[in-house]
């Protein structure tokens, strides 16, 4: 019995000592950050698109632009082709072929980023530079390389929540005559909607904390970006970019841009929580 | 009297597994027939062939014939929309869509068009009082029909179907997720609705069978046994495995 709580309270030891190293990690990013932030002022700070770390110029609007452009382009390719890799996957293709297939999208999460990023730059940089114009390095290139980085996560999450939905929905569809496009559209997705939309939100915040592939493909420049074909440089990059030679005043200003990002995160992640327990919630049928 | 449907040497496998074996059975319109018989003989799988539910199961092989008011159910260029609209099934467990209650009702119009000259408002009132339902969901059209009562649902399930106007309903089991008074007042709507529509019921009920149905099908191994008149078939078997399971021997 006294082994039995030694090792209880080990574990628990172990268990909680993950959760100080969040706390600490989360009071330190703010205690360098935030000063910095109310110093600057919110406004000049997150409004303004002034980034000149020299002159004590610490405005973010362009990242925040930037990285929301990168964002959005990645969940506009790779959420549509994994949801729709989902429906078809769980909806029209023989279950042989879907259980083969799935593992083959996950086995895309092993990548490592640095190899997307090199891939995003020997092919599709060229590409976009030769047949769109720009200098290739632009918000394009980063969505898409993102878009098919999120594959795997949005693919995953979503063919989940598409087979939570109980089979007597589907029986009930197709014995009222409805096709599988029918069935899928006007009662799947509807029963795996709070799913799907965790997968969705998911892979943002995946595109949105992805640093190494962005600033491989995305060009960098500091400035609002007028086009997708214009280079940008995100929240992320911008820390990973400046870390090595900012002192004072500048680092503090890459860790107020990490609090952004952090917070924005953060959110995305409760929402996302919350939606896939009420998935669950429903799959139990209350 | 003219058969509604009937089977002809209906034969279904399940891979290897023979589960129904020369199935001939002529279901008269406008009763109700109840199919009867240990779990496992086949009737849910009987049933199933009715509206070709069962093709959805990979591996499913059928011969023989089906006939739905003398054409040929699995003639190439069938319209197996229509048929699934003319032949309409309820379940065992009553599976309301997680939708509004008049969006349940709605969802068949949805996939077959609301018939010209109808409001999908009138069908919605028309197909709840069918089943009695209108009076306790009238004022909450709009709430989620999973918050319903498992007796409710079952209506529900029920208008759904009477919604798209039917000339069938194949049910299988409908009651047995309900409580006995609950089953009572379901067994009540089938005699209303066997009034206009051809009801088959799968049940393993028999004292369900004997109040409801005017016709009963034994089937026993994936064979059927005996069919005909439920009082005659109750009350004077003719064959001694009918008379066996009637009278609780086995099953």
């Amino acid at each position: 019995m006294r082994k039995d709580k030694l090792v209880a309270a080990l574990l628990q030891a172990i268990a909680l000592s993950a959760l100080a190293g969040l706390m600490i990690i989360t009071v330190f990013i703010f205690k360098e950050g935030l000063p910095l932030i109310f110093r600057t002022g919110l406004k000049d700070f997150f409004f303004s698109a002034d980034w000149e770390p020299g002159k004590g110029n610490f405005g973010i609007m362009s990242m925040i632009i930037g990285s929301l452009a990168v964002t959005l382009g990645a969940m506009l390719i790779g959420g549509t082709l994994g949801l729709g890799m989902a429906i078809v996957l769980t909806q029209f293709c023989p279950p042989k072929l879907a259980s083969l297939i799935k593992p083959t999208i996950e086995l895309l999460a092993g990548i490592p980023s640095v190899v997307y990023g090199f891939m995003g730059v020997v092919t599709l940089v060229p590409i976009i530079r030769n047949y769109l114009g720009g200098p290739g390095l632009s918000v394009l290139a980063a969505s898409i390389v993102l878009g098919i980085m999120v594959l795997p996560t949005v693919t995953s999450i979503s063919i989940d929540a598409l087979k939570a939905v109980p089979r007597s929905y589907w029986e009930g569809s197709v014995a009222l005559g409805a096709t599988r496009w029918q069935t899928t559209h006007m009662l799947m997705l509807k029963a795996a909607r709070s799913g799907i939309v965790a997968a969705i939100i998911l892979g943002m915040g995946r595109a949105l904390g992805e640093t190494m592939a962005v600033i491989m493909v995305a060009g960098n420049a500091l400035e609002v970006p007028g086009s997708v074909l214009d280079p940008v440089r995100t929240l992320t990059s911008n820390i990973a970019l400046e870390m090595g030679y900012a002192s004072g005043e500048h680092r503090e200003a890459l860790f107020a841009t990490g609090v952004t990002l952090f917070a924005v995160i953060m959110i995305f992640n409760t929402i996302a929580l919350s939606f896939a327990r009420r998935t669950i919630r429903q799959g139990r049928g209350q | 009297m003219n058969p509604k449907i009937e089977t002809k040497k209906l034969n279904l496998f399940y891979g290897n597994f023979h589960s129904l074996m020369d199935i001939s059975i002529s279901i008269p319109a406008q009763s109700i027939t109840a199919i009867i018989g240990p779990s496992g003989c086949g009737k849910s799988t009987l049933l199933r062939c009715f509206n070709r539910m069962n093709e959805l199961i990979p591996e499913v092989k059928i011969e023989g014939q089906i006939l739905l008011d003398g054409e040929d159910i699995h003639k190439p260029g069938t319209n197996l929309i229509r048929l699934r609209r003319r032949v309409g099934m309820v379940f065992q467990r009553p599976n309301p869509f997680p939708l509004s209650i008049a969006e349940n009702i709605t969802y068949g119009l949805r996939v077959h068009g609301t018939p010209e000259g109808q409001k999908p408002a009138d069908i919605v009132e028309k197909s709840l009082r069918g089943t009695l339902l209108w009076d306790e969901v009238k004022d909450n059209l709009n709430g989620p029909a999973l918050a319903l009562s498992a007796e409710q649902q079952q209506r529900l399930c029920i208008s759904r179907v009477l919604a798209i106007e039917p000339e069938i309903l194949l049910m299988d089991e409908p009651c047995s997720a309900l409580d006995p008074i609950a089953t009572d007042h379901i067994e009540d709507l089938m005699r209303d609705l066997a009034q206009k529509y051809t009801i088959i019921i799968v049940t393993h009920n028999m004292q369900q069978a004997s109040r409801v149905s005017s016709y009963s099908a034994f089937m026993l191994m994936g064979e059927l046994i005996e069919f005909g008149r439920t009082s005659r078939i109750f009350k004077n078997p003719g064959d001694t495995r009918t008379e066996s399971y009637i009278s609780g021997r086995y099953g």
